[in-house]
């Protein structure tokens, strides 16, 4: 999947990898899709919670080695 | 008309560092799910949001004694358990800072630029002689109880720690 903006959140903690995709969607426009890589495995539940929450998109999240690739787009 | 924002509203209580961690772990993530939250500090709570080096008030004997054993500021609070005299805690802070977690310093800033609202409790500062001048910047009003009972009324969100 092709995105705007890669986000790494390699090595971070809840609530970091969340607040830092809010920040950054913060500053894309409304459609554009985030890719946030983060290793902490409580995004799989997380980011779903958060973009029920917010409204944003989620469109998938991939996991490989340990590592979870997620997309969000923004709303608009 | 736009929907109005859902709320949350949390007590600080406490002074300890763990709990403090716990208090602002969770209002930033309220705060960036599009919730306006509140951190109402109150009694041992009010040292996470004092200055360090305090005194603005006017301190009577009692209050000057307790003054000098209940030192603010969040760099000072130690942990609920484990503390070990400050060696658990700075065990504590080192695990933390090798796990990229942000400190108790790092996130009140980043909780007030993530909207969070920060109210001290006139009460409690009357009792251990704190003036407004003895909190730091992020604190926005001084209040009592009521404001903070109204804004836990309108709250779906509402913690005591």
């Amino acid at each position: 999947m092709e995105a705007d903006k890669v986000l790494d959140c390699i090595g971070l903690y809840c609530p970091m990898p969340i607040v830092k995709t809010a920040q950054q969607l913060n500053e894309m426009k409304d459609g554009e899709v985030l890719e946030v890589i983060a290793d902490d495995k409580g995004i799989k539940s997380d980011m779903p919670a958060w973009t029920g929450k917010t409204g944003h998109k989620l469109l998938e999240i991939e996991e490989k080695d340990g590592e979870f690739h997620v997309f969000v787009q923004k709303r608009s | 008309m736009a929907k109005e924002k859902e709320m949350a509203t949390i007590v600080v209580f406490s002074g300890e560092l763990d709990r403090a961690l716990a208090a602002f772990n969770i209002a930033t993530t309220a705060a960036v799910m599009d919730i306006d939250v509140t951190m109402f500090f109150t009694f041992w709570g009010l040292n996470v949001v004092t200055k360090e080096k305090t005194g603005a008030g006017d301190k009577n004997q009692l209050q000057k004694m307790m003054g000098m054993m209940n030192k603010g500021g969040a760099r000072r609070l130690k942990l609920s358990k484990m503390n070990m005299f400050g060696g658990g805690k700075a065990a504590m802070k080192k695990l933390m800072a090798e796990y990229h977690m942000p400190s108790l310093e790092e996130m009140i800033p980043m909780a007030k630029e993530l909207g969070v609202h920060f109210l001290a409790c006139t009460t409690s500062m009357a009792l251990m002689g704190l003036d407004e001048k003895d909190f730091v910047s992020e604190v926005e009003d001084f209040v009592g109880a009521a404001t903070y009972v109204e804004k836990a009324s309108r709250s779906k969100i509402n913690l005591f720690i």
